[in-house]
């Protein structure tokens, strides 16, 4: 009890009731009002880019459009006014960076959505506003700086051809991406035109960039995952692993065949990878603790958001317990319900060429405001550990085998090493049809570019994915 | 020039709120009103450049220098509110007085951004209950029968509501308000007082079973009327400020854990079985899945919030319209659009320090009556606080309520000032109760000086000594002999 002595020795019970009641609401009202600052000020970006918040063409209304470059300065969209103050967006580049720069038009997109908060505030000084406000002009916005390569862009977008598909380059020390190209692509200056075509048309899917949200089978390229787990698994034998490949393995009726049905003979672990044998990753799958294996997935970052700044599908594999042999045995290769977006498979290529570590991928790197001040830098920043030093670095060496020995020698004997692991996958009912897959890194040693590339329907991955990889490749090194 | 004063205006206006804020928390480091009147002085010196400060750029911004003359008149009633609540009542607590006239000021020229038209109807609104609610101190004071009425409060409150209920007029699915003569009257605004005096005077004598069972009763009828035309908001104040004024009359803990099991229970009643409340708990968990329909007041209100920084757009900068119902539940999210989060805060504070205040008062009165009374009205004041701002910024779901003295609405607003004017009433009772005590004290030094014989001083003898009242309530003032 709060009790108060008087002067003359009197002594006063106060109503503790009444004092616990006011301090309860006053340490409430304190938590009201740390929540509404915090949330005001962690929020304000993500609230500012929302569709419905009518405050963005306040701001559109009093500045102009920031402009957006690539690493190398060159302009990639930028704003200009005629002499009777009609604005106009232009892509210097036209189809080019079409979704990784995107769009501001009808909604938003790529970097245009991403910095759209950058861009459409400005950090002019207030004499400097002053003086733009008596001429009658708006004010200059942000202006942001990419980590995109304008030349990677072109040698990876001209390789790509007229093939449906995606690439994306990156640096994994860094998280950097270079090069990001997904078609069919589109002129982002048109879009206005060309939007009830582009909307209408859901046979192709122009608008979705299928780096971050193509979701396609992963077929061989998985057996990176399934080999790490083997290793996990086996710590101590995995070396010693030997299976005898008659081009075929049956479980509970249901059949995986080799590619083309080859007959790989007995194969050792390092073998049954750089060969891409089917069956004898099938043969590994049956073995796995259903268990760990899930947990191996959830920390290459399945079935879950990837830790990025920008909008990307997630990449699921159902691993149950009640999974069967024969599912066990699709999941091991690829195959199955398993689909994949070519920025995870990136992602967890770029892990193993920087041992383990996984640098989160980033497109935005600074952004410029008045007189050359910068207003936000983006660093690179590590997203954690995908799987040990030792585990990468044994991956690395068999995935430089791969190009030594096995299914990408079409980069072998250049004058730069380099590593990977290709993959047919087959979709659709069709046999046969099947996605060509590349994921990779040069120099194989001392990694320092990583590209992950899928051509829609073209065949195998060693025939059409890895030239793909060579041009970018050489491009890089010239 | 118009760009400079509208960008320094923001960060001026701020500073003088913060100052002002700062001010309604350094009078508590004195005790008793004496003291205190530098700080009083100051504050309003602030209220006045803040209101000033703000119509000058309400005049830039609109480029009509007429908004100076409605400015003029509200400087007027604000100023004479001060002045005669002091010259009447020379006992009267300032700093409710500041707080109720700073927080008029506010939204007076937020109204007058929004809607010239709505902010003269609100203006006359406030200057007719200003001087109405001046002779409330007075009747407070002297009428002793107040304590006497509590069927009389019971059945104008019920009757009142369920007139509500069967007649009123439906405002976003909820029965509020009906007309008379062209009215809009909004009855359970006015309820909440009837309602904590009924509660203070059934439980001031004694706070049995009994009379808590028939108060439950009496407040259940309250509650049920008002869930039934679907006023959830009101319903919540009158169930809440119902169980904790049980907890000050009873001093028993237990009613304060049955009542917040039994509104739990009653909560999720309501939310298995209404879907308007479901469809109010969706929109607060997740606005941003329903942002088309239930979540669209919400996140207009949260973009609004996040938009001003910490120093605001600047007025007539922003889009509070964007906001349906801006101007009464969601007034606080347009403050911290324009003013600024440091501001919004700073009003968040006013309001808390206007409570601490009364409880206070509360706090320090010895006549049960009067503490349940006194107690009762700042809990209803600063709970409806809470779930209006709470509501609007996605801390609590939303219930629709106003903020008192800020929002658009002429029941809110009267209702609010009587509260006010009833607790300067009650301040006043307390200083009396106190300046008897003073002399009571007096007496008996003076006795005990003349029984020991002169030229014995007695050291320490504080104006702050107290000694009982002979009709000082019971059992929990207990005194130790001499």
């Amino acid at each position: 009890m709060n009790t108060k002595k008087n002067k003359n020795g009197g002594r006063k019970k106060k109503n503790t009731q009444i004092m616990l009641v006011t301090w309860a609401f006053v340490l409430l009202f304190l938590a009201m009002a740390g929540y509404i600052t915090h949330y005001a000020l962690t929020h304000k970006q993500e609230l500012m880019n929302n569709s419905y918040n009518g405050r963005q063409q306040l701001l559109l209304a009093q500045n102009t459009r920031g402009t957006i470059y690539a690493a190398g300065g060159e302009v990639l969209a930028r704003t200009v006014t005629d002499g009777e103050g009609n604005e106009k967006r232009e892509y210097p580049y036209q189809n080019l960076f079409s979704h990784a720069v995107g769009y501001a038009v009808n909604g938003r997109m790529g970097i245009e959505s991403q910095a759209n908060y950058y861009l459409i505030n400005t950090s002019i000084p207030l004499s400097q506003k002053a003086a733009l406000d008596v001429g009658g002009e708006k004010f200059p916005g942000n202006d942001v700086y990419t980590t995109l390569d304008v030349h990677l862009q072109q040698v990876a977008y001209e390789a790509l051809g007229v093939y449906q598909g995606a690439v994306i380059a990156t640096e994994p020390a860094t998280g950097k991406i270079l090069a990001m190209v997904s078609k069919p692509d589109f002129n982002p200056e048109r879009i206005k035109e060309m939007w009830d075509e582009l909307i209408g048309d859901e046979e192709s899917s122009v608008l979705l960039n299928r780096v971050t949200q193509g979701l396609y089978p992963p077929g061989s390229t998985f057996k990176i995952i399934t080999a790490l787990e083997y290793i996990r698994e086996h710590p101590d034998s995995y070396q010693g692993y030997s299976y005898n490949c008659t081009g075929a393995i049956t479980r509970q009726d249901s059949r995986i065949q080799c590619y083309h049905g080859t007959v790989h003979g007995t194969v050792n672990f390092q073998k049954s990878f750089a060969k891409s044998c089917n069956t004898s990753f099938a043969n590994m799958g049956l073995s796995f603790d259903r268990d760990a294996f899930a947990k191996t997935l959830e920390q290459l970052l399945f079935n879950q958001k990837p830790p990025v700044a920008f909008p990307a599908n997630t990449s699921r594999v159902d691993i149950s317990q009640e999974a069967t042999e024969p599912g066990m045995m699709q999941i091991s290769i690829g195959q199955g319900t398993t689909s994949m977006t070519p920025l995870l498979l990136n992602m967890i290529t770029c892990s193993i060429a920087n041992g383990g570590i996984l640098m989160e991928p980033y497109m935005v790197d600074y952004v410029q405001g008045y007189g050359e001040n910068v207003i936000k830098e983006f660093t690179p920043s590590a997203y954690g550990k995908l799987m040990e030093p030792q585990e990468a670095q044994t991956l690395k060496e068999m995935m430089a085998n791969v190009v030594e020995e096995g299914t990408a020698s079409k980069l072998k004997g250049l004058s730069y090493t380099a590593a990977g692991k290709t993959g047919s996958a087959e979709f659709g009912t069709v046999k046969g049809d099947s996605h060509a897959w590349f994921t990779g890194f040069a120099p194989a040693q001392e990694p320092e570019i990583c590209v992950t590339i899928i051509i829609e329907g073209a065949g195998a991955g060693g025939d059409y994915a890895v030239p793909i990889a060579k041009r970018i490749f050489d491009a890089y090194f010239q | 020039m118009e760009l400079y004063i509208s960008e320094f205006s923001r960060y001026v206006i701020t500073l003088i709120v913060f100052l002002y804020t700062y001010e309604s928390f350094a009078v508590f480091r004195f005790q008793e009103e004496e003291g205190r009147g530098g700080i009083y002085a100051r504050q309003n010196l602030l209220m006045f450049a803040f209101h000033f400060c703000s119509f000058l750029v309400i005049c830039f911004e609109t480029g009509d220098m007429a908004y100076l003359f409605f400015y003029a008149f509200q400087q007027i009633v604000l100023f004479a509110a001060i002045v005669l609540y002091h010259m009447l009542y020379p006992k009267t607590n300032r700093l409710v007085i500041n707080n109720m006239c700073m927080l008029l000021s506010i939204s007076f020229v937020i109204l007058t951004r929004f809607n010239l038209g709505k902010a003269i109807r609100q203006f006359a609104i406030v200057t007719a209950s200003l001087v109405a609610a001046l002779a409330i101190p007075f009747f407070v004071q002297k009428f002793k029968f107040l304590k006497k009425l509590q069927w009389a409060y019971a059945m104008v409150g019920i009757a009142a509501l369920g007139v509500v209920m069967v007649l009123g007029q439906t405002t976003y699915g909820s029965k509020l308000s009906f007309s008379v003569a062209g009215v809009t009257f909004q009855p359970s605004e006015f309820v909440k007082i009837l309602f904590v005096f009924f509660v203070a005077s059934a439980l001031y004598q004694s706070s049995g079973f009994f009379e808590v069972f028939t108060t439950a009763v009496v407040a259940a009828a309250h509650v049920i009327t008002l869930v039934i035309s679907k006023d959830l908001g009101s319903a919540l104040i009158f169930f809440v400020v119902y169980v904790l004024m049980v907890f000050v009359a009873t001093k028993n803990i237990f009613y304060l854990l049955a009542g917040a099991a039994g509104g739990s229970g009653a909560a999720y009643i309501a939310y298995r079985v209404f879907a308007h409340v479901q469809v109010r708990v969706q929109a607060w968990k997740d606005p941003w899945s329903v942002i088309d329909a239930a979540g669209y007041q919400i996140t207009q209100s949260l973009f609004a919030i996040s938009s001003g920084g910490l120093f605001g757009l600047g007025l007539y900068k922003g889009t509070p319209g964007a906001i349906p119902l801006v101007e009464a539940d969601f007034i606080f999210s347009a403050i911290a659009e324009e003013f600024g989060i440091i501001f919004a805060i700073c009003l968040i504070l006013v309001c808390v320090s206007s409570f601490i205040m009364f409880m206070g008062i509360a706090h320090r009165l010895e006549d049960a009556f009067y503490q349940l009374t006194a107690f009762g009205l700042g809990a209803t004041y600063i709970f409806q606080v809470f779930l209006t701002i709470g509501g609007g910024t996605k801390f609590i779901p939303l219930t629709g309520v106003t903020l008192p003295l800020i929002s658009y609405g002429g029941s809110s607003v009267m209702t609010t000032l009587i509260m006010f004017a009833v607790m300067e009433g009650l301040h006043i009772i307390m200083e009396d109760q106190e300046e008897e005590h003073r002399k009571a004290q007096l007496r008996a030094k003076r006795r005990k000086k003349k029984a020991k014989g002169p030229g014995k001083e007695e050291e320490g003898f504080g104006r702050r000594g107290r000694v009982p009242r002979e009709d000082s309530w019971g059992e929990d003032i207990e005194y130790e002999e001499e």
